[in-house]
């Protein structure tokens, strides 16, 4: 890839070597490189996963009937739902919900019956505060089966005429605060991204500031070795460790949280592999622009906040002011962040996913030039 | 260039925050040569040899290390030059074995493992070879520095003080390996305290607050101060030292052990003083080559001194 002559390949190498000892060596380091990614998937995962139950319900029923009551009922069996009354009117309803009071309300029109029996398939409207669209996500999955159920109990006999293939009414969902919602398993491939952000920067952010406050940066200097040799072979050991963390978020959400795979696994690994040298590369820029260790951990979160926020994975992109949006497309998260949702939920191929990967590669070679550039040759 | 020069530079001239700390320093080592530099602590030794070797950019000043140019040749210096930090700088984690194959693998050496494994055997570490560098003690790891940066055969040694915490007979061997390696055209600049260093190098050179005060042979600096020593011997001497410094025509006092050495620049004036002030006592008087390193200290006192009037 690059042009390095066989005296600079042996500098080169000798760097990588020297950076696996050393992390052979840092222990912490080490544990750190296994268990962030673990740990943080499950905290990340379950506490934005945690598969919400018994949410506070109101209900707005102008109907009342025995297929309505079995509705509720069945809404209250379903663990999801807590019912917690009956709302006088439109406008108490809307109140509560914005206030947070109750996250859905449920609003069963009047007619509804009539119109049920009539073979209308009336529509059952739920109000969903959708903030939190993981929250709401499955609560509303789990709507869509009342109708089933209602249909098994209350619709047989002489109704079941009703019994039909599609179901008897139409649950529509009125998300509100946030139409542009996530699912489940959105967040979990999101998760990889992020973390290997933060695990790639860190790593490396330091990499060359540790060996300025260890002294040994003037021998280093002092050797015959280019800003690129130092810059790369600082960078190789850690595509390796990236990788290997991939894996182990891969292996551990397939294992925790069940996220399916519809792509292949070999575009996972190279989108990953590029994602995964573009961070490095930041980390490495970082730690040739800062004088010390603090420094860089100040850069470094400097960097992971645009990431946390404009990438896509915390609030959904499309939702963002537009400047946040060209923000976020510079970020290689942000790009990171779709592509892999896309291999992960959509299965896709390495053709439609270019227009997400050049963005990261144009990303990697600005900051290989940065980082070459301010790389300090000198003690001065 | 002079092709007998191993370093040639002139003027060298550098500033921290507006501090000068190395101020118009020229200096010339021919090839084959040990160079002693001295010069008491912050007096700018350091940041001479980091220009020499392109790890600081002058200010002003131009040269050439083995005929490369310190500003814009410094990758051609680095390959055939070993510096040898002040402070250890080599990797703490990893062993004595692998930082130096690590050096080998930098300059890209042929027989590297053959170069690292004599190394070893040469510093009589074998059986610790693969110890790691930051358990190794003081001295030792000043061994081991100076053994990496001989490593690869460098034609020029910038050694920003060896063997400072090393012991005597270590020294003593570090001093042959020097002599050994001059005698192959390997030339050496040597910064050091110990004067009997100094007096063990081809040629000295003073420096003081970044300004070079002396330069030449040991017995040309001497002979440039034009110093008279004399050597005082009995009992009480530091009530003696005291008197005598105060007294004009006495240039300054050394207080040994059992011994004061009294050095002034007008050999008669301070012999009559000496004379006087022994007289009815029991200390003894005799005449004495005046050393370098009284030169030395007579340089820091006089040179000081000036710089803090004229400040
Ligand atoms: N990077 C730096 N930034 C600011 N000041 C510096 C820097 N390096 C050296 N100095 C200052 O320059 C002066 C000369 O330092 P230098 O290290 O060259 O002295 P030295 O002769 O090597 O001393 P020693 O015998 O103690 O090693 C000192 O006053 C020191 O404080
Ligand atoms: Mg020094």
């Amino acid at each position: 890839m690059m042009p390095f002559s066989r005296a600079g390949f042996s500098r080169l190498w000798s760097m990588v070597i020297k950076e696996f000892l050393q992390l052979k060596r840092d222990r912490l380091t080490f544990a750190m490189i296994v268990m962030i990614p673990v740990m943080q998937l499950i905290l990340f995962g379950y506490a934005i996963n945690s598969d919400p139950k018994h949410m506070p319900t109101g209900l707005l029923v102008s109907d009342h009937s025995e297929i309505t009551r079995t509705i509720i009922q069945t809404l209250e069996h379903s663990d999801y739902f807590d019912i917690k009354g009956e709302f006088a009117d439109e406008e108490s309803a809307r109140r509560a919900l914005e206030q947070g009071d109750v996250q859905f309300v449920v609003n069963i029109p009047a007619g509804f019956t009539r119109s049920l029996l009539r073979g209308e398939r009336p529509a059952l409207l739920i109000e969903a505060d959708a903030t939190d669209p993981t929250a709401t996500g499955l609560a509303l999955a789990a709507v869509s089966q009342i109708g089933e159920y209602v249909m098994r109990k209350d619709l047989h006999g002489p109704l079941s005429y009703l019994n039909s293939a599609a179901p008897p009414f139409e649950a529509r969902v009125h998300r509100m605060y946030n139409p542009e919602s996530n699912t489940h398993y959105n967040i979990v491939p999101g998760l990889m991204g992020v973390i290997l952000t933060m695990m790639m920067i860190l790593m490396t952010g330091l990499a060359i500031t540790r060996e300025r406050e260890r002294g040994t940066m003037e021998n280093l200097l002092a050797m015959p070795v280019t800003p690129l040799e130092v810059l790369t072979g600082k960078i190789v050991p850690y595509i390796l460790i990236g990788l290997l963390q991939a894996s182990i978020i891969l292996g551990a959400s397939h294992l925790l949280f069940r996220v399916p795979l519809f792509g292949s696994l070999v575009t996972l690994y190279v989108v990953s592999l590029v994602f995964i040298a573009a961070n490095l590369m930041v980390g490495i820029t970082i730690s040739s622009l800062a004088r010390s260790q603090l420094q860089a951990m100040q850069m470094t979160f400097f960097f992971f906040l645009p990431n946390i926020l404009l990438s896509g994975f915390m609030f959904p992109f499309r939702g963002m002011p537009v400047w946040a949006q060209h923000i976020g497309n510079l970020l290689p998260l942000t790009h990171f962040n779709r592509m892999i949702r896309g291999i992960v939920l959509k299965g896709s191929g390495f053709s439609s996913l270019w227009p997400e990967t050049w963005p990261i590669l144009l990303f990697m070679a600005v900051m290989m030039l940065i980082a070459v550039r301010f790389y300090r040759r000198t003690l001065d | 260039m002079n092709s007998e020069l191993a370093i040639d530079v002139r003027g060298l001239t550098k500033s921290f925050s507006h501090k000068r700390v190395v101020n118009h320093v020229s200096l010339q080592v021919r090839r084959g040569e040990i160079f002693g530099f001295l010069g008491p602590n912050g007096s700018g030794k350091t940041t001479t040899i980091r220009m020499m070797c392109g790890l600081l950019r002058p200010d002003e000043g131009t040269g050439t290390c083995l005929g490369f140019d310190i500003r814009r040749e410094s990758d051609d210096i680095k390959r055939s030059v070993g510096y040898m930090t002040q402070k250890f700088s080599y990797w703490e984690d990893l062993t004595i074995r692998e930082n130096l194959s690590f050096v080998a693998r930098m300059y890209h050496m042929a027989d590297r493992d053959r170069a690292v494994a004599d190394a070893i055997a040469d510093l009589g570490l074998s059986e610790r070879a693969d110890q790691l560098v930051g358990t190794l003690s003081g001295g030792w790891k000043q061994r081991l520095a100076l053994a990496a940066c001989l490593l690869h055969e460098p034609k020029l040694l910038l050694l920003d003080e060896p063997t400072a915490g090393v012991d005597p007979a270590a020294r003593r061997d570090f001093w042959e390996e020097l002599h050994r390696l001059a005698s192959r055209g390997i030339s050496v600049l040597v910064s050091t305290h110990y004067m009997d260093e100094a007096e063990r190098c081809h040629k000295l050179a003073y420096i003081f607050n970044g300004n070079l005060l002396a330069n030449g042979t040991s017995e040309e600096i001497i002979a440039a101060q034009g110093l008279t020593t004399w050597i005082v011997r009995g009992r009480n001497l530091s009530a003696l030292s005291a008197k005598l410094e105060q007294t004009d025509g006495v240039s300054q006092t050394v207080l040994f052990g059992t011994s004061l050495h009294v050095s002034g620049t007008d050999p008669s004036r301070l012999e009559g003083i000496l004379r006087r002030e022994t007289a009815g006592t029991e200390c003894v008087i005799e005449g004495a080559e005046t050393t370098i390193e009284d030169v030395f200290i007579f340089l820091m006192h006089t040179n000081g001194i000036q710089t803090e009037t004229s400040a």
